[in-house]
């Protein structure tokens, strides 16, 4: 018989299962739930974790830290401020425009970074640069609205994706979230995803094995921002405002790579829970010393260092190292 | 010769900048030839170096340049025991955890700086600061601000400083052997932890001494540190990760080239395209003009 | 001989002014069992990563089942079936045994749960079958061998070149070790393996090359390269060629395990 420490990972049909039954929920949650303030509680968790699942199918699964992911998500939500504001676009249509252009992005600048083997720092690097450099063009730029930003303009309805109340658009990033758990779920379970944690853990066995390192980096960066720019464009369609800041700015970069890492790196529901117990932390701030300014971040930062200090497996690699030693302390 | 006249004062200024600016680079080079990690945390504690002269001027009235022996001692402890502390207990081994923490780190410095200087910029007055100094090279004149120079001036000797004491003293000799050779530093009986800890504490503290002469004729706010860290990158890479002479070259000549490239294309375009020339780097020559492959 | 199913025609690769492999010319029968050896730093390793595509020759040609594949990526070489392991051992820590493997199989099988079937059978066949879900990371270094070995297995090789894979091994796990990768040869894959276990090279191989300092030196029956006056010396060793040919004289005498 085995004696593995480590238990088998949860066939496909089970962690299905478990995403079924947390959407089910969370959307009956959702119909429940009544006041303003916690619909948008709820809304802005599910937006920080899909920020985070985004981060995490480029960090967390591929093994490239990107510390400049705000790149994609501006993309995503200037083209969608863009697309209605000058293209006259429906808001429905414009969202996978800029899912499209935010992977583009992706597609780009990892081509660039994984072509000449940038790695490690070096690609963290890179991508902050990238990030630096768009932001500073859409400050610069008119069609960006510059440092003022871009409006999109009221019209209620849902086929103008401006639901009346956070309810609405809390199930709408319920959605989008749920697509990215399906996708995660996806990786675990597919010859991409194994290629790809493969190339994470051991590119030149993954290299004799008969894989493609660039390829299935490029696609992981495609996802990746994908995801970001959805994000991006919901933001918009949320808040009916954007500019260089939120859109390409080091809190947004930030905000989607500590609710990943915290949660767990590689893991399906690790971003999820990483970014919920981060909004919860956040939340609880605000109440006890109220909107100071920059006191989110340096909760962030703290966590992040604390995590790494401690818990470098994140919260989900708590809760395995802990079933390990009961299971240590039971045998 | 009318170009030059009209570029002099550029050129002039971005040598100035540019000094303060391999300053800087060369703590950056130093702790990643040592540790061979990319501090990401260096912005933001300069930044941290900056509101720290910021306030000695305004609380205590002491001159920037009188600060230095407070700034320097106090900026390397701080690296020591970040270092020693933080970064070292947190790698468990992995590069990829001392690129979290020092990330965590610069967020934590950067908000905190947030939280209790607000996000005003805030500048100093000096009896000096506004004393300006002709350059006559014969063929091209300029004025320069008197900070600038004694920036100019300071920095290169801080600079110089530091590369003998990497060069000639004992330290620098345990230096260079860890930066080469860890394992083989510590059977020769080097303490490594310790080395990785004054190298780091050394590296903040150029920062300190930046700190002192940068603030007289810049300014500070919370988000000073993002600009300076790239562009600090920048001069790193292009001078060859671990480089010394590569790192202070490089700052002059990023320095130059940033200035140049404001007044020809304006202020934003300008820092474009240092970072697109950071891009550029990375990409087609990561050892830089000088360095070994890194 | 048969046709051989690789062939290496003056091949020389440099790094800066070390010359590690010289104008090295053979060719692997195929459905042969073979070995290289030399003293360390004969340049073996380099052979493997310029046969492989890891490394890209300076001059020569690389021809592998009729095709040239000179300087071609290690990943196409992979999917002509043409595997390698590594010398140290690289696994993806992090995932299991099974998982480890299934990188391999999903070579030829696209889908997840084939290729980790697929990849079961592998670990049966090289003596995993009790650690499939066990971390690659916990693995003793003889698991961690025949892990390796189970990976490139899994891609189903026409040639499998193997890199040391007695190395570290105790003298038991060599003995449970030579089996497998005789099985191996027996089912119709071409092996050529990188050996310093003169027990293996002499149990297993039907042809030995000897590479000392780049240079192929000798070529030929293990009796006949282990007598050779030139093999003896690259080796340094007085009495070496003698001390050989007592060991297998013993290793024939015991018969063989398989």
């Amino acid at each position: 018989m085995t004696d593995g420490t480590r238990t088998r990972m949860p066939a496909l049909h089970k962690e299905l299962l478990r995403i079924a039954i947390f959407a089910v929920g969370v959307a009956l949650l959702l119909n429940v739930l009544d006041s303003g303030v916690a619909l948008n509680f709820v809304m802005m968790a599910l937006y920080a974790a899909l920020l985070a699942q985004a981060w995490n199918i480029l960090g967390g699964y591929g093994g490239q830290f990107s510390f400049g992911h705000a790149l994609f998500f501006g993309t995503g939500a200037y083209v969608q401020a863009i697309a209605q504001i000058d293209g006259g676009l429906n808001p429905w249509l414009a969202m996978p425009l800029g899912v499209l252009a935010s992977a583009g992005v992706g597609v780009f600048v990892g081509a660039l970074s994984f072509r000449y083997g940038l790695k490690g720092s070096y690609f963290a690097l890179v991508t902050l640069a990238f990030a630096e450099v768009f932001r500073i063009v859409a400050l610069s730029v008119p069609f960006t609205g510059a440092g003022v930003g871009l409006m999109v303009p009221l019209r209620e309805g849902f086929g103008n994706m401006q639901f009346g109340s956070r309810r609405g658009f809390a199930l709408m990033v319920l959605g989008l979230v749920v697509l990215a758990l399906l996708v995660t779920c996806w990786l675990r379970h597919s010859r991409f995803g194994a290629y790809l944690q493969a190339v994470r853990d051991n590119e030149d066995a993954a290299r004799a094995a008969g894989v493609n390192p660039f390829r299935i980096k490029l696609g992981a960066i495609a996802l990746s921002g994908g995801f970001m720019g959805a994000g991006g464009a919901f933001y918009v369609q949320a808040f009916q405002y954007i500019d260089p800041g939120i859109a390409y700015g080091a809190h947004t970069s930030v905000e989607a790579l500590v609710g990943a890492i915290v949660g767990g790196m590689g893991t399906l529901w690790g971003p999820l829970i990483g970014a919920l117990a981060l909004h919860v932390l956040a939340d609880l701030t605000r109440n006890l010393f109220g909107q100071l300014p920059g006191i989110n971040m340096v909760i962030y930062g703290v966590v992040l260092v604390l995590m790494i200090l401690f818990a470098p497996r994140g919260l989900g690699g708590l809760g395995r190292s802990v079933r390990e030693l009961w299971k240590g302390r039971t045998k | 010769m009318t170009d030059l006249f009209i570029l002099f004062p550029s050129i002039l200024n971005g040598l100035t900048t540019g000094a303060v600016y391999a300053l800087i680079a060369l703590g950056l080079t130093l702790i990643y030839g040592v540790l061979h990690i990319i501090n990401f945390a260096h912005g933001a504690a300069l930044m941290l170096a900056l509101y720290g002269v910021y306030w000695l001027k305004e609380a205590a009235g002491i001159d920037p340049y009188l600060a230095l022996p407070i700034m320097v001692p106090a900026m390397f402890m701080l690296g020591y025991g970040l270092q020693r502390g933080v970064i070292n207990r947190a790698s468990h081994g992995k590069d990829e955890n001392i690129l979290l923490v020092t990330l965590g780190l610069s967020i934590v410095m950067e908000n905190l700086a947030l939280l209790f200087f607000k996000s005003d910029t805030r500048t100093i007055e000096t009896a000096y600061t506004l004393t300006t100094v002709p350059i006559d090279i014969g063929f091209a004149q300029a004025m320069i601000a008197l900070p600038k120079l004694v920036a100019f001036g300071g920095a290169l000797v801080a600079s110089v400083v530091l590369i003998l004491i990497v060069g000639r003293t004992d330290l620098g000799r345990a230096i260079r052997a860890v930066a080469k050779e860890k394992h083989g530093a510590k059977l020769m009986g080097i303490d490594v932890e310790h080395v990785y800890a004054m190298s780091f504490g050394i590296g903040l503290a150029c920062l300190g001494a930046a700190a002192c002469f940068l603030l007289p004729a810049y300014y500070v706010n919370p988000q000073v540190g993002n600009g300076f860290v790239l562009v600090a990158f920048t001069i790193v890479v292009l001078g060859g990760m671990g480089s010394f002479s590569g790192a202070l070259l490089g700052g002059l000549l990023i320095g130059v080239v940033e200035s140049l490239g404001g007044l020809l294309l304006g202020e934003s375009l300008g820092q474009i395209g240092i970072f697109l020339l950071f891009i550029a780097v990375l990409l087609f020559r990561p050892q830089g003009l000088f360095g070994a492959k890194a | 001989m048969s046709a051989a199913l690789m062939t290496l025609t003056g091949v020389s690769r440099s790094f800066g002014g070390l010359k590690a492999v010289q104008d090295v010319s053979l060719a692997v029968p195929q459905g042969s069992l073979t070995a290289l050896i030399g003293p360390n730093g004969a340049g073996k390793t380099t052979l493997f990563a310029l046969m492989s595509g890891f490394l890209i020759p300076d001059s020569g040609r690389i021809e592998f089942d009729g095709q040239d594949i000179t300087g071609r990526a290690p990943d196409l070489n992979a999917r002509q079936g043409l595997a390698r392991t590594f010398q140290i051992v690289q696994p993806f820590a992090a995932q299991t045994v099974r998982e480890n493997i299934a990188v391999g199989a999903h070579l030829h099988e696209p889908r997840r749960v084939a290729a980790l079937a697929a990849a079961e059978a592998v670990a049966q066949r090289v003596g995993l079958a009790a650690q499939l879900d066990k971390p690659a990371a916990d693995l003793t270094v003889a698991g961690r061998k025949r892990l390796e070995l189970a990976r490139a297995l899994a891609t189903q090789p026409k040639l499998l070149l193997l890199d040391e894979v007695l190395a570290g091994l105790n003298p038991q796990e060599i003995g449970d070790m030579i089996p497998v990768v005789r099985g191996i040869a027996q089912s119709g894959v071409t092996v050529l393996m990188i050996e310093h276990v003169m027990q293996a090279v002499m149990n297993l191989a039907e042809h030995v090359w000897v590479l000392a300092q780049g240079q192929l030196i000798a070529q030929g029956s293990p009796a006949e390269v282990t007598s050779d006056a030139a093999v003896i010396e690259a080796y340094l060793g007085h009495g070496t060629a003698a001390k050989l040919r007592r060991q297998a004289a013993a290793a024939a005498a015991a018969g063989d395990v398989a």
